[in-house]
């Protein structure tokens, strides 16, 4: 921790911070904030759903990334294809347009059937989180595919040669060797990639998911506040950003290697 | 030891689509045999080094390692291909192979580099398999290095610490492929030293090596490939004082 923490010393940094500190008395002396703590508990749940959407759509979209990758670094023939096509499209098309293709589409399509209708899910598949929540994922998912393709293709030959000439097989040689040194050169990529998934979940406010960017629309429209509950907006997004950076980096400094 | 031969080899050929790289080598290494291996570049000696552990699945022709032979079965594009991938990881993991780019494990430590086979593929306990890895780790004078990471190591003792994952599982026969080839000239002699201590103690093993001073101070036979075929083999006074193939002569006039 101390080699994350002694640069944030420097003189520059301190100036910074003493210029953010100005900043935010400012704010608080000089704008309106009466609207906060009755909004807190509402505030509250809008970041947990935002979490939820983030953590949830990162976990889940890696462990598909996974075979999305191998299967286009070694797979057969067709499923090589079928992965690369899915990567291509997903990554090629607006995330929002996939997110009301799932919402409106694939929802209204589910209500058409008895049997879903009927089942334990119908209660989920109607609520609109499924869907922001499948969206994201899908796309975390094929942008990680792509990262972590080129992460399995750039671990040098000889690392995996060495793995089979002590005799572990094609399993242990994945597990102990090919996915941790993909997966570290790729974490610096992947970092980057968290943090523009967090800025994507916003978008499922579009289909009624209350996240915290609906929290505080709602609260701008019942103040009529223009830039407050912005600015909260702001500094969480900010946070939470400073935060994740913190805990890769914190991650990649653990194994230090050339890549 | 029992008097099976370590290592033999029976008519291999190995060709790579139209370029046939191997045509017909035998070769016998017993316990407590050191064989370097000769000959110029592209003569087929790294190739004929990989069949040995199978990085290479061999045309034609026999491999058995302290006398059991790999069960081969003939592959879709022509040739042959293991056929039980078990008996495979099995014999790999009593052959160490020493290679020309260390190949080192980057994101482990150099002591979790050295365990990593006994603990993950012998199945050994940890704390015997730590022990045992410091005891190489000394052998080969980096006892100080255990906890760094091969990044900050210099060449000839990343070389080192591979040789000493090699000696980790206490190999049957050590396969060198050209140890010192990627070293600085101030570096090499670390490394030859490590090895031919290994040597006088008794270690089998094969060496494709271009030192030829070092192939004459610690084989006790040396084989001189050119063009997939062992073109001359015998004691080293043999083959460096009185070199019957003119290939030979003037394979040893250029690199001595
Ligand atoms: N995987 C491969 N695919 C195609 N050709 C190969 C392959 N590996 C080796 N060869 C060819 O086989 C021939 C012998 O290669 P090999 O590496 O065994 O030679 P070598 O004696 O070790 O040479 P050097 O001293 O340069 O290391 C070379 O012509 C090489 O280009
Ligand atoms: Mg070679």
């Amino acid at each position: 921790m101390r080699n994350i923490l002694t640069p944030m010393m420097m003189p520059h940094r301190l100036i910074m911070a003493a210029l953010a500190l100005a900043g935010l008395t400012a704010m608080a002396l000089t704008m309106q904030w009466d609207w906060l703590p009755a909004n807190l508990p509402r505030l509250w749940d809008g970041l947990l759903m935002t979490l939820a959407m983030l953590a949830g759509s990162v976990v889940v979209g890696f462990a598909l990334a996974l075979p999305l990758a191998l299967f286009q670094v070694m797979g057969p023939a067709p499923l090589r294809w079928l992965s690369l096509g899915f990567c291509t499209v997903i990554r090629g098309t607006p995330l929002l347009l996939q997110l009301w293709l799932f919402y409106f589409g694939l929802g209204a399509l589910f209500a058409q059937f008895p049997e879903i209708r009927d089942s334990w899910a119908w209660p989920y598949l109607r609520q609109a989180w499924p869907y922001g929540f499948l969206a994201l994922t899908v796309s975390f998912a094929a942008y990680q595919g792509e990262v972590m393709r080129g992460a399995f293709t750039g671990v040098p030959h000889g690392e995996l040669e060495a793995a089979r000439a002590v005799g572990m097989s094609p399993w242990l040689v994945f597990r102990r060797v090919w996915f941790p040194r993909a997966l570290h050169r790729a974490l610096p990529t992947l970092a980057g990639e968290i943090i523009l998934q967090l800025k994507s979940t916003p978008l499922v406010a579009t289909i009624t998911v209350t996240d915290l960017y609906a929290v505080i629309t709602r609260i701008r429209q019942t103040t009529l506040l223009t830039y407050e509950p912005l600015l909260l907006l702001v500094a969480v997004y900010l946070c939470l950003s400073g935060i994740l950076i913190l805990a890769l980096r914190w991650l990649e400094n653990r194994v230090p290697t050339q890549r | 030891m029992d008097d099976k031969p370590a290592i033999r080899i029976r008519d291999l050929h190995k060709r790579f689509g139209d370029l046939e790289v191997l045509k017909g080598v035998s070769l016998t290494a017993h316990p407590g045999d050191v064989i370097a291996i000769i000959g110029g570049s592209g003569s087929g000696k790294s190739t004929l080094l990989r069949c040995i552990n199978m990085l290479e699945h061999p045309t034609s022709g026999q491999i058995a390692i302290q006398g059991e032979g790999y069960r081969m079965r003939p592959a879709r594009g022509g040739g042959l291909e293991p056929a039980d991938r078990k008996q495979v990881q099995r014999i790999r993991a009593q052959l160490g192979m020493v290679f020309q780019n260390f190949n080192l494990w980057p994101h482990r430590t150099v002591l979790e580099n050295v365990t990593e086979a006994p603990i993950h593929v012998l199945g050994q306990p940890r704390a015997q398999a730590i022990d045992r890895a410091r005891q190489v780790l000394a052998r080969v004078g980096l006892a100080e290095k255990a906890d760094t990471h091969p990044i900050h190591l210099s060449g000839g003792q990343q070389q080192r610490a591979a040789i000493a994952r090699v000696l980790a599982v206490d190999p049957l026969a050590m396969l060198f492929d050209e140890p010192t080839s990627a070293l600085d000239p101030e570096l090499v002699g670390e490394v030859l030293g490590v090895i031919r201590d290994l040597a006088r103690e008794g270690r089998t093993m094969i060496l494709v090596t271009h030192e030829m001073a070092f192939a004459r101070d610690v084989a006790n036979r040396v084989i001189y490939l050119r063009d997939g075929r062992i073109e001359e083999e015998g004691t080293p006074e043999q083959l460096f004082g009185d070199p019957q193939s003119p290939h030979l002569k003037q394979f040893i006039r250029s690199v001595m």
